[in-house]
């Protein structure tokens, strides 16, 4: 919210200027996040009045005027605005004045003619931020008057960051009871008392409150005769303009400003274009009505309208009907002050998509005591501007309904618990009544009621809360709280997750954070298997699908840097994936990879080599190896549709799927335009991260024997088999078996391929007899010949 | 032969050996020169076997003689030997001579996103005050990240949270906040956690990304008070920032804390004095807390006649920029490489 301080202090006025003011109302929790100049400083612009009017002799849009600046006489000043006319007092820009737009006016030839001046509109004035013609003045101006004087810019603008709970504030007259209270400063009386308007005319309108819980409280006025051809007086646009509102009409802007001046938002109806009387009703299905702004939304039935007895007239605390609005042609008013309760106000506005003033206040919470008064302030202003007969005042109240702030409880015990400090009681009572509170003792402890513009004090702690931050939560003290000691302590067999980013990080990956969305087409491609949860309001249709997948964001991660000259790419990612709906959902923490381009950094004296599915699958070994238990997983050909069908490898651990790894499909790598292959894997943390505790095992005094053998076999036999087999017949004498080569080519025949073993024989209690390294060596050349028709090249 | 015509013998003997050897250019040489002289049939040798021919008076004599030069040669033989090798491992070290200034050869190390790096950090200054690390789901229910956080529907500030939703019940989750209930929901107090995550808000311009990180952080047990809470972020900010800096508590509003307070810190850029990024203001936003609201403990069911508590949310992108001196959030999520290694 903006406020002038000048008109605040025109309410209260305590002695602190204004940055300490900011700064007082910002630590009692009115965060003052602006504070700045209500205007340029304008030196050398004058008030002038526009004596009489020529054609300039050289060009059709310029006009010569003759401006009376008062003492220091008249100036011939050259002037296009539009809307010139004798008789027009406006700001005059001397010669030698810097503009606010940074226009240096001085005297000069415009098309052969002197103009000893400029004449200025409200956005080279720096008021606005565009304008069409000059900024008329009122006719009371005096002439030489500086502008800044006139205007009254010697003030500053604070620009205030409500809370929700703070409606209350949403006013001049609401800051001003906060200022007032937290400087001990008095109201001035002159604005608290407003002047009630007596009725010159007797013209009613029937009002009929038909949804009471809703709105317990309408008053309504009518005004007959009004002239709206006048224009605001200058000084309300300009407390309008500080207050970020734009001037309409002078009937709209007087609305505007009591809504700004008290807090109550108001409606001003063209009285004729109503039929028979306001009922402030429900709507009913089907229902409609074009608004203000131009737009008819669907109104959803049970929504609060204000409706004459033809239909709705108005989006009851939201906005009002085009209609029945007030134009330059309304001679007679029916002015609308109600009260609406905040439950039925709330979200609604927020539902087809708008929020106004009025709504803004409304769901916040409006004073329930503050319509009469804002109605007297409302004829006063409209009397002033428009003229006209007001009618007598209507209200229509349900008091039963009419919300009342009920009396609360605060023990100075609990306070001074919560604060840890005890306050003395004089300064808590101070505290409360300042803001408007009716405090009563009782025993050890308070009986509060809060005044009606607060909604938000309800309980106990509401008050300890009041008097903390009017006392200043920095005056509160500080210390250390005694912590209990926790009673859950990391596990042994739990790796934590950062261990397996270190590995990865270590091992020359960089991490990414890819956003939890992604996009559906991306991941449909990559996996169309399942249907991932969809989001109802995406920011965008390629960030609606929660991911299924690490991978649709690391290639995304891979794309962008390979658009950025970045060739070799080694990147991972722990987050979680989102697998089934309601029930089933499962939100895992999944740990991925991707990397292609060159295997090691570009240096010389190594090969440049590009990355392969073996470099990848090394990196995810390393992770299965830091749980202490790579022998549980398992890696076996697969397939996966985002992966290259022949190098794609499933991983299990108890034949149950924890992960993938693979060369992306050709497909996908054309379709990103890529280029080279990509390689990814996937797996589930939670699987990594349960480890083995370990168990010691003695260690053999004797010697390792090893032997070397090498088998031919059919191309298709995995290795994993053959490795299989070899242990297994080799037994438990078998310490480590090593895969040393692989070779196709010439020497073998085409379909087979040459795989080298090396089995490396133990005995934890004597040095092994040849006789038993030679029969396991035959055990496992004749078991590899029947199992896969292994045949044995050397030995 | 008369013991002079030996020694004489001798002493060409000797003198000859000696030019052999200083003459000797490499290590084998020295060796054959050692069996030549000092060798089971070497010359040194076969004089000592003679000895046997002389005359016994001479035999003492004579033996002393051939004893001294078989002394003296070996004694050459070796320093000659020693620095033949030494030159030798001279030439070794002039032939193996690198450059070592090119640069090593294998692979390098990569890095630890920077919101990551944050994460830990303020992880583990929480845990070693005592916290414990707690966790909670992203997809979240209205329930829990909302309505037990004493925020209902059609609540102002339920508007302020620009929430992703799936179905009317199931939503992103858009603070770290429903942890507190879930914790509160499975355990009983004392307790003391912190929970770290992505939270997602409807939101997306120059100073906002969709998702973002937080960690929030709760205590309660009996007697904790405004000055616990004062006192533990105030002890934290200053770790974290590794410096003194000026702490202000200044009130706010949050549904679900009671009183509440927005914490400000003195610009960690300009100290204080006004710049860009605190606005001219010099002060910085950089977490949000407050005691737990008793509406908040009603829904757990936990007294809170019986208990108090604080609770308080830190984002993480916040501190990281103002830590590293990041000028624009989106950065983050880019995922560009040449902004990630910065951190590595």
């Amino acid at each position: 919210m903006r406020i002038s301080e000048q008109w605040l202090r025109e309410w209260v006025s305590p002695k602190l200027e204004s940055k300490a003011l900011a700064n007082r109302l910002t630590l009692a929790g009115l965060e003052v996040t602006r504070l700045e100049p209500a205007g340029a400083d304008l030196k050398g612009v004058v008030v002038g009045r526009i004596g009489s009017l020529r054609e300039h002799p050289h060009a059709d849009r310029l006009k010569l005027c003759s401006v009376d600046i008062g003492r220091r006489g008249r100036l011939e000043i050259v002037c296009g605005a539009p809307n010139v006319v004798a008789g027009m007092k406006v700001a005059v820009a001397l010669p030698g004045t810097e503009l606010p737009n940074g226009v240096h006016v001085e005297k000069s030839e415009i098309r052969g003619v002197v103009s000893m001046g400029m004449l200025c509109s409200a956005f080279e004035l720096g008021l606005a931020e565009s304008a069409e013609g000059l900024l008329p003045f009122d006719s009371d101006a005096s002439l030489g008057q500086p502008v800044r004087d006139y205007l009254q810019l010697n003030d500053m603008i604070m620009e205030i960051e409500l809370t929700p709970n703070r409606g209350d504030c949403l006013s001049v007259a609401g800051v001003a009871r906060e200022v007032a209270a937290l400087t001990a400063t008095r109201l001035k009386a002159a604005h608290t008392k407003i002047r009630n308007i007596p009725a010159t005319s007797k013209r009613r309108f029937k009002i009929k409150l038909q949804a009471e819980q809703d709105c317990p409280r309408y008053v309504g006025r009518v005004i007959e005769g009004i002239n709206s051809t006048v224009t605001t007086p200058i000084w309300m646009v300009e407390r309008l303009r500080r207050s970020g509102a734009r001037s309409i009409s002078p009937i709209v802007d007087v609305t505007n400003y009591v809504m700004l001046e008290l807090g109550q938002p108001m409606h001003a109806f063209d009285l004729d274009k109503l039929v028979g009387g306001i009922r402030v009703r429900h709507a009913k299905k089907n229902e409609s009505l074009t608004l203000l702004d131009g737009t008819r939304p669907r109104i959803q039935a049970g929504t609060l309208l204000i409706a004459d007895h033809k239909g709705p007239v108005a989006l009851a605390g939201i906005m009002g009907g085009l209609d029945s609005a007030v134009t330059d042609k309304t001679h007679n008013l029916l002015i609308e002050s109600a009260y609406f309760r905040p439950q039925t106000i709330a979200g609604r506005a927020r539902s087809l998509g708008m929020q106004t003033e009025s709504s803004f206040r409304f769901e916040r919470g409006v004073d329930p005591y503050l319509q009469r008064q804002a109605m007297q302030r409302a004829t006063s202003l409209l009397l002033d501007i428009v003229g006209g007969r007001p009618g007598p005042i209507l209200e229509e109240s349900l008091t039963r309904h009419v919300p009342r702030r009920a009396s609360v409880t605060l023990r100075r015990r609990r306070l001074t618990q919560l604060l840890a400090q005890e306050l003395p009681v004089s300064k808590t009572q101070g505290i409360l009544t300042r803001l408007g509170m009716r405090v009563r003792k009782r025993g050890d402890g308070w009986r509060v009621t809060p005044p009606s513009h607060r909604f938000d004090i309800e309980r106990e702690e509401d008050l300890v809360e009041e008097v903390a931050r009017v006392y200043g939560f920095e005056s509160l003290p500080s210390k250390m709280p005694r912590i209990s000691m926790g009673s859950r302590f990391a596990s042994e067999n739990h790796i934590p997750a950062e261990r397996f980013k270190a590995v990865l990080a270590d091992r020359d990956y960089q991490e990414v954070i890819t956003y939890s969305f992604v996009d559906p087409a991306l991941q449909r491609l990559l996996e169309p298997a399942t249907e991932p949860m969809t989001l109802r309001n995406p920011i965008s249709a390629d960030m609606a699908a929660m991911r299924i997948s690490l991978w649709p964001g690391l290639l995304q991660a891979v794309v962008y840097n390979r658009n950025r000259q970045q060739l070799r790419l080694r990147l991972f990612e722990l987050g979680r994936c989102f697998v089934g709906t309601g029930k089933n959902l499962v939100q895992e923490l999944m740990l991925g990879g991707a990397l292609m381009g060159p295997v090691l950094p570009e240096q010389w004296g190594s090969e440049a080599r590009a990355v392969d599915f073996y470099d990848a699958k090394g990196d995810l070994e390393a992770l299965l190896q830091v749980t202490g238990g790579r022998d549980e997983f398992q890696l076996q050909p697969g397939q996966h549709p985002a992966l290259h069908s022949g190098q794609s490898a499933e991983i299990t651990k108890n034949g149950a799927n924890v992960g993938w790894l693979g060369a992306l499909h050709p497909e996908f790598v054309a379709k990103l335009d890529l280029g080279d292959p990509v390689f990814l894997f996937q797996v589930r943390v939670s699987v990594l991260q349960t480890a083995r505790v370990p168990q010691f095992s003695e260690v053999s005094k004797f010697p390792a024997i090893r032997r070397d053998l090498s088998f031919m076999v059919d191309a298709g036999v995995p290795a994993q088999a053959v490795l299989d087999c070899a242990a297994a017949a080799a037994g438990e004498l078998l310490v480590d078996l090593q895969l040393f080569d692989e070779y196709r080519g010439e020497g073998i025949d085409s379909g087979r391929k040459s795989l080298s073993l090396g089995l490396t024989l133990q005995d934890s209690s004597r040095t092994l007899k040849e006789e038993i390294i030679e029969a396991i060596t035959v055990r496992v050349i004749d078991s590899l010949q029947a199992g896969l028709g292994a045949e044995l090249r050397k030995k | 032969m008369s013991t002079d015509s030996v020694q004489e013998k001798l002493t060409h003997l000797l003198d000859d050996a000696i030019s052999a050897i200083t003459a000797a250019d490499s290590v084998s040489t020295v060796e054959a020169l050692r069996v030549q002289y000092l060798g089971k049939k070497g010359i040194v040798t076969e004089q000592l076997k003679q000895l046997g021919s002389l005359p016994a008076d001479e035999r003492p004599q004579v033996g002393r003689w051939v004893n001294d030069a078989k002394r003296t040669l070996q004694e050459r033989l070796s320093v000659r030997k020693q620095e033949l090798e030494s030159a030798a491992r001279g030439h070794q070290l002039d032939r193996e001579v690198l450059d070592v200034t090119l640069p090593g050869r294998g692979n390098g190390v990569g890095g630890l996103h920077p919101i990551t790096r944050t994460l830990h950090r303020v992880e583990s200054l929480f845990v070693q005050m005592g916290f414990e690390i707690a966790d909670g789901p992203e997809i979240e229910d209205d329930y829990h990240n909302f309505e037990a956080l004493n925020i209902p529907e059609n609540h102002p500030a339920r508007a302020m949270h620009d929430t992703f939703y799936f179905d009317e019940h199931t939503l992103l989750r858009t603070h770290t906040s429903p942890v507190q209930i879930r914790y509160m929901e499975q355990h009983k107090p004392p307790l003391q956690i912190i929970a770290s995550g992505r939270v997602f808000r409807c939101d997306s311009d120059l100073t906002h990304t969709p998702m973002f990180h937080q960690t929030e952080g709760l205590m309660v047990d009996e007697g904790v008070s405004f000055a616990d809470l004062k006192g533990v972020l105030v002890h934290f900010l200053e770790q974290f920032f590794e410096d003194e800096l000026r702490v202000r508590f200044r009130p706010s509003f949050f549904p679900f804390t009671e009183p509440s307070a927005e914490v400000d810190i003195s610009c960690v850029i300009c100290t204080g004095e006004g710049c860009r990024v605190c606005k001219q203001t010099g002060w910085l936003e950089v977490l949000g807390c407050g005691m737990v609201h008793p509406e908040v403990f009603r829904h757990v069911d936990i007294d809170s006649e019986k208990y108090t508590g604080f609770a308080f949310g830190l984002g993480i992108e916040r501190l990281a920029m103002l830590r590293y001196r990041i000028n624009d959030i989106r950065l983050f999520y880019e995922n560009d490489l040449r902004f990630l290694r910065q951190f590595n």
